[in-house]
Parts: C-alpha cells; structure tokens; sequence
C-alpha cells in the first residue's frame, strides 16, 4: 500500500476533466488556452498537464476545442451536473457517464 | 496522474510553481493605443487601431486566442441589420430595439451595432473565420438562402423582445416575406483564433496572462488625460507598465459580487471568475463617470446545467426545439422557432403561469423534455450542430452527450422547470449591467480613456463587442495621431506597484475565497431585493471594516492566488460603488429592477436619468444625465462618422 498523507479536503469538484496518459502528446495547448489556468503544466516535459486549479473551472471547454489529439481529453461533468435524456421510442433515460 | 493531490500523494511533494517568479521586477512598454482586456471588444480594437496605424499593444489575463466571454464561441451574430437579406433599415432597427430594451438602454452602443455590424461580419470572414454554410451542411434548414448562403435564425424576426407578442404561435404570425432578418447563425468556435492570429500578424504586442491593473493619468491626478495603464502577470508576477495616450478599456463587467459558488458544479455561471468589475473599477478609479451600477438582475445561481443554456436545462427552449410534457403532448410555451417570432420561454411570467396551473389541474404531466426526436431532421441537425455547437461553452457538452449516446433524432433532453427547487425570480445581482459612459467616439469623460464592449454600460452580446471594439480602436487610432503622450507619474505606479504586490507580502492570512465570500454576505444581508438608507448604510460600513481588518490580511502565496486577491478588491470596490449608487437613486424602479422601502414611489418622471458617478480628488460625486443624452441617432452617427469607408481594405499582401 503507498504511503498515506494527512492531506486537507480535496476541492469540489476535483477532475473537471479526464487525461488519457496513453494518448495525450504532452504538447500543453489546453494549458495555454484555458482562460483561467485551471491546468499547469508537467515537471516532467512530454507528460500529461496536472490539474491545479479545478474548482475555477467554468466548463466553457476551450481545452477540449483546441485539444489537437482526439480523445486525448474528455470532459468530466461534475455529478451535480450531468444532463439526462429521455429515449422517445422507449421512454428508456440516460445520462452522461 | 491528472489531479495535484494525485501528483502529491505519487511524488510526495507538490510540484514546485512552474513560472519563473518575479514579484517586484517591471517592464515598460510605448505604444499609441493600449487595451485591456482581449476578449472580442478588445481583441476587434486592437486589430481595428493597428489598421489605422496605431502600435498597439493588449493585454488579458488569459490568452487571447480563447479568453473572454466570446472565447469558446458564438452561435448568432445579432442586430445585423444592414446585411443584404435584411428586410428592416438599421437605423430604424436601432430605435426599435433602443425602445425593446427601455429607457435604460445605451443607444450609442445599439446604433453603431446595427451600422456596422455587417462589415464587421465581413470582416470576420475575411480574417477566416466561417460566417456562411459553405460545406452545404444544412440545406432546406429554414431561414438558410442558397445565393448567399447565409443562415438566418428566428431570432427577434418579427421585433427585438425576448416575451411572446400578442398572436405568437398562430399560423401565418410570421410568415417568410415578413421576416426582418437581422440575425444570422454563425460558426463562433473559429473566431477568437483567427482575432488572435489578426493581431500578430498586425504586429500588435500582445500581452497574454496578463491582467490590467489600473489606468494612468497625467501627473497621477483623478480625471487628467491618460498616459497609460499597468498591468502585471499573472503567471509570473511581473508589473507591466504601458505608455500610452490612449486607453481602451474592454474587460468585462461585474460577476461573484453575490454569489462564489466553487464548491460542487465549479463556477457554473454564465461567467467565468476572470468577470469580476474590474474594467469598470480601474475606470472610476482613473475619474471616469460610471452609470447604471444600481440596476439589478436575477440571482444567478448554478444549479443544473442553467450556467449552459441561457437558463439552460431548466428551460429547454433551444431555438426551434418544442417542449413536451411526459407523455409528449406538446407545451404551450414559446420555442425560439419561426411560429413565435424567435421569442424565448422563460422570461414570460404568463406562461409559466399557465403551465404551473396546467400541472395542477392535471392537464400536463412532469417532468418536461425538450423534443429533438419530434423535430424535422434538418432543424434538428441545425439546432444541435450548429447553434448549440457554436454556442459559447457548449461544444462540449454536445460532444460529451453524443460519446455517451444521445442521439438528436431520437432523444428528448430532461427539462428541470417545475422539478428543480427553483425560487422564485429575485431581482438580486446588481451592477453586471453598470458601465462605463462615452461620447459618440465611445470615449469617456477622461481624455483618452475608451470604452467597448461589456466595459460600457448596459452593454449587449457578442456582436455589439466586436462592433463597438472595432470603433473604438478606429476612434482611438485617430486621436492618438493628433496628440503626443503624457509623461507617466512615477508615484502613481509605485503606489499601484504597492498595492498590487501587497498580499504576496503575508506569507499566511486570508485567502481569496474567503474574502469574496464575505464581500457577497455583506451584499445578501444589506443590498438585497429589499432596500432602504438604513441597510445600505450597514452595508457600506461593513464594506469599510472589511477594508480595514480583513484586506490587510490577505495573502497570496503566487501569481495566479495574487490575480483572484486583486480581483477581490475589484469586487470590494464595486461593492461600494453598487451601494452608493442605491442610495443615491431614491426612488423604486420596475426598470432598474430596485425596490426601495424608504422610497415606493415608482419610477416617477423626475428619476428618469442615467445616474453617473465618478471620483475627483478621491471624493465621490454624482451627476444626474438625461437618458437619451446622445441625441438622434442617424444624425449623431453620420456627424461623427464622415470619414467611415466601411469594410477595411483588407487581404493585400504588404
């Protein structure tokens, strides 16, 4: 088992996004366009950015825009927030994982 | 490894800053225009000077290529009169919608965007970004012409209101040949890139990460002409200092003066936290009169995906999309579609009056959803990928539905109206629509200070910031040519210098969060829907203790902790300004949304003035402007704008 931290509270919502280590390029662009910095990037270059600041993060999805590797970055909607549909044919709901 | 307490728990230490610090070093820089702010007014000012002539340089606290408001996207370019579809004239469009939207409206702002707004469009396109479906990727959508093959949407196509018109919803209300066309569908998500990639190619000096702090004035005296601005980085902590003769000042307005929700949904506002006052803050500060800081629109709470879709989830009325009850009997309620006039649901309180009393009774069964399945295939195609694709903030929301299966020809999205806790409207949030007043060339009562977008005040959408930007940038080339700059006053930069570094000096105290949520207490408590000289003054001595005791304390232990405690203080101004301007409009008003207890009078004729405030000598004063200061609109325009040669001149290889 690692070593376990006393560590504070972890901030709401935590992972606003989701890095795939397999597919990110380490290139830092949503570091360089996110408005607000809610990323910085790795100390070790070529690695996934970390996300510093998740409890500022307004959703507006600049990361995900400019992100130049397809599924390299998937947007993680907070549980509070996750929408839900309604299948017409089958009145069957879902929602976003 | 994605999150910091991840990195911690793997590496057992957090990772060190990552940017070089520099608390207490400066650069200065020359230019003949400086904006702050590079959203979509400041980045369209700051091409439209370089197009003039004018080095310049703009700063954000982000990077322009996706800051601002704007930055994700945009979905409709609105109030193009002027476009070749448009069956209205611009100038007639502007008096209507001056009128739509109330005494209170800026009708400088209003007549330049229905004048210019198409060459702006041009423009855009021209720059690369996509203004037309040249992909042929919705055609027999309706309001598309295949000549142009601009898209127009059923926005405010029969007039400029947001609630249902008498006779809304029945056939033949708004039939083809009487549509005004004065909105058009666009694909936002290409325009900040190709604003960004404008700017340097112009040679523009673009200051990324770096946030304005504060307006300089000859011999640092409140109200004398500009000299410059300073700003300093917010990754790095450096202090910048621009010399300049004139200031454009395109940040955003007022946001988290009542609530700071960080805590659960992030901030899930129509806001980012970078919106936080401070154009108009550096604005008064420098002597500019500021107005409408007491006006007051609904809390903005978070709550579902309301932060999304306008009122989002809760309202569902996404353009052309019918809300249907559990069974699928469709709603009486307006859908932004062709039938209504391009009208909304949730600002008409008969409507939802009238559903409330519908569930009551039976008659319609919860909870709501909005029909994509019962839509036309194309309008659902065009709804879901273009409008809610290029929408500010939702491209990726719709990219996140459909890797998890929503399909928009056979899915309903849950409606949250009537299911969510939902208090009634509360006309709360005061300031957001407060700015700062301007001439016809958009420049303040401050020789050389300018103002575009959501800096000025009651300011529109995404449209009136690029038009009112691309003016204020020609406006402020031209003066720059006729003037030489001022000599910068070295102890008004040192005392900024001092106050902006201050809390990198307390090692521990107050963090920003907090601080903000004090200064949104004080707000809730004593400058809520119910208001009279005795709260508001409790509120303004609770605003001065917080200066006293708790300013002092607060701390920020690196540059991007520094830029929210700066922008605390923002807040903390406005507070003041908000509450003093409460005071000083002693009467209750259905137009500004104020109720005061002291004063039930409503709206009576002898209130009816834009109520300006400005500081000389640090003394706080008032002033009492007729609405409508700025005259005809057609004439007023055309005088100033003799010189106007419409779309620039653009595309040649120099």
């Amino acid at each position: 088992m690692s070593k376990v931290y006393a560590m504070p509270n972890v901030a709401t919502p935590s992972t606003p996004v989701k890095i795939d280590p397999e597919k990110c390029i380490g290139c830092n662009t949503c570091v360089n366009t996110c408005q607000i910095d809610v990323f910085m990037p790795n100390p070790e270059k070529g690695k996934p950015p970390i996300i510093l600041h998740p409890d500022e993060c307004w959703y507006c999805g600049c990361c995900h825009l400019d992100c130049p590797t397809p599924g390299a970055l998937l947007f993680n909607w907070p549980l509070p927030l996750k929408p839900r549909w309604r299948r017409k044919e089958t009145g069957v709901i879902s929602q976003t994982r | 490894m994605g999150t910091w307490n991840e990195f911690l728990q793997n590496e057992g230490t957090p990772p060190e800053w990552p940017y070089p610090v520099k608390f207490g070093e400066e650069t200065e820089i020359e230019a003949d225009v400086v904006v702050l702010g590079g959203g979509i007014a400041g980045c369209w000012a700051a091409i439209s000077a370089a197009r003039n002539g004018a080095r310049v340089v703009i700063m954000d606290k982000g990077d322009i290529r996706r800051s601002g408001s704007g930055g994700p996207g945009c979905d409709h370019w609105c109030n193009v009169p002027a476009n070749p579809h448009s069956r209205v004239d611009p100038d007639e469009w502007a008096n209507d919608e001056m009128n739509t939207l109330g005494d209170f409206s800026n009708g400088i702002g209003i007549e330049i965007q229905c004048r210019e707004d198409f060459d702006t469009l041009l423009e855009m396109e021209q720059m690369g970004g996509k203004i037309r479906d040249t992909n042929d990727d919705f055609l027999g959508v309706e309001g598309r012409y295949d000549d142009t093959k601009f898209m127009f949407s059923p926005r405010y196509s029969v007039d400029g209101r947001l609630a249902p018109a008498e006779g809304w919803g029945v056939p033949g209300y708004n039939p083809p040949e009487q549509r005004k066309n004065t909105v058009i569908r666009v694909w936002g998500t290409t325009f900040k890139p190709a604003l960004k990639k404008e700017c340097l190619k112009l040679g523009v000096k673009v200051l990324d990460r770096v946030m304005a702090t504060s307006v300089l004035n000859e011999g640092g005296k409140q109200g004398a002409r500009v000299v410059g601005a300073t700003g300093i980085n917010v990754r790095t902590g450096e202090f910048v200092i621009v010399k300049a003769p004139t200031v454009i000042i395109s940040a955003a307005g007022l946001g988290f003066l009542y609530t700071l929700d960080t805590e659960h949904g992030g901030i899930s506002t129509m806001h980012s936290r970078n919106e936080c006052g401070d154009a108009t803050v550096m604005a008064w500060k420098a002597g500019a009169k500021i107005t409408m800081m007491e006006g007051s629109s609904p809390s903005r709470f978070s709550g579902g995906l309301k932060h999304k879709w306008y009122t989002g989830g809760a309202d569902a009325s996404y353009e052309n999309v019918a809300l249907v009850d559990a069974d699928n009997n469709v709603l009486p309620a307006p859908k932004q579609s062709w039938e209504d006039g391009g009208v909304m649901f949730s600002p008409n309180a008969k409507v939802i009056a009238d559903l409330r009393e519908g569930i009551k009774e039976g008659k319609y069964k919860l909870p709501f959803f909005a029909d994509f399945a019962g839509m036309k295939p194309e309008e659902a195609h065009a709804t879901w990928d273009l409008m809610l694709s290029e929408e500010s903030t939702t491209k990726v929301m719709i990219d996140t539905m459909e890797a998890d299966g929503f399909d928009k020809y056979q899915d309903q999205i849950l409606n949250y109206t009537f299911i969510e806790m939902q208090p009634s409207q509360q006309y709360r949030d005061a300031g957001s629509g407060g700015g700062i007043m301007t001439d016809w060339d958009l420049m303040s009562n401050v020789e050389g200070l300018y103002a575009a977008g959501g800096s000025m005040f009651s300011p529109q959408d995404h449209s009136y910031c690029a038009a009112t930007g691309r003016y204020a940038g020609r406006k402020a080339a031209a003066f720059a040519k006729k003037t030489t700059a001022g000599e910068i006053c070295r102890a008004q930069v040192d005392a900024e210098k001092e106050r902006c570094l201050a809390p990198t000096k307390n090692a521990t105290g107050m963090d920003w969060k907090e601080l903000n949520f004090g200064i949104n207490r004080v707000m809730q408590y004593f400058a809520s829907e119910h208001k009279n000289e005795t709260l508001l003054n409790m509120g303004l001595e609770e605003i001065d203790r917080i200066e006293k005791n708790a300013v002092p304390q607060l701390s920020a232990t690196d540059p991007h902790k520094l830029m929210r405690a700066l922008e605390d203080l923002c807040i903390l101004d406005s507070a003041k300004i908000v509450m003093n301007a409460m005071k000083e409009r002693r009467t209750t008003s259905m137009k500004l949304r104020i109720e005061r207890e002291d004063f039930p009078e409503t709206d009576p004729e002898e209130e009816k003035h834009y109520l300006a405030q400005y500081l000389k000598d640090g003394e706080l004063h008032f002033e009492r402007i007729p609405i409508r200061y700025w005259g005809d609109l057609k004439e007023q325009y055309e005088a100033h704008n003799q010189d106007y040669t419409g779309v620039y001149d653009y595309g040649k290889e120099e």
